[in-house]
């Protein structure tokens, strides 16, 4: 079996258990969580192929995420404009506020890059709260229609979950075929040496923006899809802690990997539901996952499951040769 | 080919070069050598784009490329190699030449994402000349190997397939030879010979003299950032000036 096709089934394997998990669970509780997961999973591929692929950091990508929520929600409450309009434009305007900030910001590196779209998050969460007058502020937006195609209206959370995953699958199909292309390649070689991969004639200025707009106009959709099935917005979900809960869900669940984002989204949505009964103290667990991850598993938790599945493969592979 | 024209470069109050003038021929392997210091990475780090100089100009055939940017220099065939040797150690030794094809392919974006017809022509097109070029320098059986665990020596060659698969005119090696043991040398001398042979320009600065003195058609010695001579390999070692620069002239 080529790699190729090996790939194409992990995928619609992964599809399938995606769209049958909510045939197997009892009441609306998990259905939530699996949404949020879904959403989560979304913006961390989004980042992903900025921080994974081309290796430039974003501590504002929380922003992105505001922003698509909000022009989703300002657009469908205060004037009468489709959901799904609403969504495209969101999705746009994203894509061109980081293409604009995208050259002077991407020409910085480590440090000075991180500082930089922390700037950037920080301003944006700050006119979240400011301009009261279409955002509501602090106090949030509140009756922001659901979408709807046709009489089907996502007002539920069984439709909800399968509106949000159909969309994640989509990104994250589109992000494994990017990844495998040559400008998967390129990025991956921009991260490895930038100068090597400059000689090589890969136009890395011009690709990191790219990149980086493509990231902002996912992670915006991601927004407006938030907006639309919870129906209420408030800027506290798209500050500072959040971009740094993206970069954690990148970073422990596989830099560069499109399913170690999933499973990152996954596990940091889960843990603070998991840890409820530590109270006070899953700070403290949470904190020494990460330390421990980091450390240990420096290739995240799917280089731990590859590791673990090559090792089973083997010991199957051993059975057979001595039968 | 290949002229410089009056390349000066100074380095805050330090001058690494010093209006230098030189032309390499095509379809031949120059050597440029020198003592340590002499300015032979600068030059080289001038004509790729990655430093401007001061003053003086860069031609590439008859077009003025003095300022233009690596990537661009890559599109019109002109490639490096580096004395550190710089790969994409987490990319696979076939991907890492794959990188090399990004000026022979076109592919955007939203094609890569939409896997277009057009993009898995071309995506198979890469794949196969990327394994050519591997077997044109003998690493198509690593060529699945993560490039940060090939040996040294194989990294130089991997560096080389790297380069050529951008089907260079002309392609300037930073001590290819550097850390090499004397079997993988020979080889390399024979890697360069073939390289020619496919009609491509080879320029390189080593410290190798055996080497330098064995394929180099023309030698170029620089010294202290100025151009001491240039000859046949015959008239260089004759010459009574480089001898002074490299013994000492006591």
């Amino acid at each position: 079996m080529t790699k190729e096709r090996y790939q194409i089934l992990i995928f619609l394997f992964f599809a399938a258990a995606v769209l049958v998990t909510p045939f197997f669970l009892k009441g609306s509780y998990f259905l939530n969580v699996l949404v949020f997961i879904g959403i989560n999973t979304m913006l961390a591929v989004a980042l992903n192929l900025l921080l994974g692929y081309a290796g430039q950091i974003s501590l504002g990508h929380a922003a992105f995420f505001g922003l698509g929520a909000y022009i989703s929600g300002v657009l469908t409450t205060r004037f009468p404009i489709d959901p799904w309009l609403a969504m495209v434009l969101a999705g746009f305007c994203a894509a061109g506020l980081a293409f604009v900030i995208g050259f002077p910001i991407l020409k910085l590196k480590g440090h000075y890059l991180a500082m930089a779209t922390l700037g950037f998050g920080i301003i944006m969460y700050i006119i979240f709260n400011e301009t009261i007058g279409w955002t509501g502020g602090p106090s949030g937006l509140s009756n922001i229609p659901n979408l709807h195609i046709g009489a089907l209206l996502f007002d539920n959370d069984w439709n909800n979950y399968y509106l949000i995953w159909i969309f994640t699958l989509g990104v994250m199909l589109l992000s494994i075929n990017l990844s495998q292309s040559r400008i998967g390649r390129a990025l991956r070689a921009i991260h490895d040496s930038e100068v090597a991969a400059r000689v090589m004639g890969v136009n890395a200025r011009v690709l990191k923006v790219q990149i980086f707009t493509v990231s902002a106009l996912l992670s915006a959709v991601a927004g407006s899809l938030y907006a639309h099935t919870m129906t209420f917005i408030s800027p506290v979900a798209f500050g500072f802690n959040f971009s740094v809960e993206l970069v954690t869900m990148v970073i422990i669940g596989g830099l560069g990997s499109i399913y170690g984002s999933f499973l990152g989204a996954a596990i940091l949505t889960l843990l603070p539901e998991l840890l409820r009964v530590f109270q006070d103290f899953d700070i403290v667990i949470y904190g020494l996952m990460l330390i421990l991850i980091t450390m240990f598993m420096p290739g995240g938790l799917i280089s731990g499951l590859e590791i673990l599945a090559n090792f089973v493969m083997s010991r199957i592979r051993g059975k057979q040769s001595d039968a | 080919m290949l002229r410089l024209n009056g390349i000066t470069k100074i380095f805050g109050g330090l001058t690494a070069l010093e209006d230098v003038s030189l032309s390499v021929t095509r379809g031949s392997i120059t050597g440029i050598i020198g003592p340590n210091g002499a300015g032979k990475t600068t030059l080289f780090n001038i004509v790729t784009g990655l430093y401007t100089q001061t003053s003086g100009q860069v031609y590439l055939g008859e077009k003025n490329i003095s300022l233009f940017a690596p990537e661009r220099l890559a599109g019109l065939g002109l490639v490096r190699t580096f004395q550190n040797v710089e790969l994409f150690g987490q990319m696979t030794v076939l991907e890492n030449v794959m990188v090399g094809l990004h000026t022979r392919s076109k592919s955007g974006i939203f094609a890569c994402a939409f896997k277009i017809p057009s993009q898995i022509r071309e995506e198979k097109y890469i794949k196969e000349k990327g394994l050519k070029w591997l077997e044109f320098t003998g690493l198509a059986d690593l060529a699945d190997l993560t490039a940060c665990n090939l040996p040294f020596g194989k990294g130089r060659l991997l560096e080389i397939s790297r380069a050529l698969a951008v089907e260079p005119q002309i392609i300037l090696m930073d001590e290819p030879a550097a850390g090499l043991n004397s079997r993988e040398t020979v080889e390399l001398a024979g890697l360069i010979r073939r390289i020619k042979e496919l009609g491509i320009t080879v320029v390189l600065v080593e410290h190798d003299m055996e080497l330098v003195m064995d394929i180099c058609e023309s030698i170029i010695v620089l010294n202290l950032g100025k151009k001491l001579a240039e000859g046949t390999p015959r008239e260089i070692q004759e010459n009574k000036a480089v001898i002074a620069a490299y013994l000492g002239d006591g």
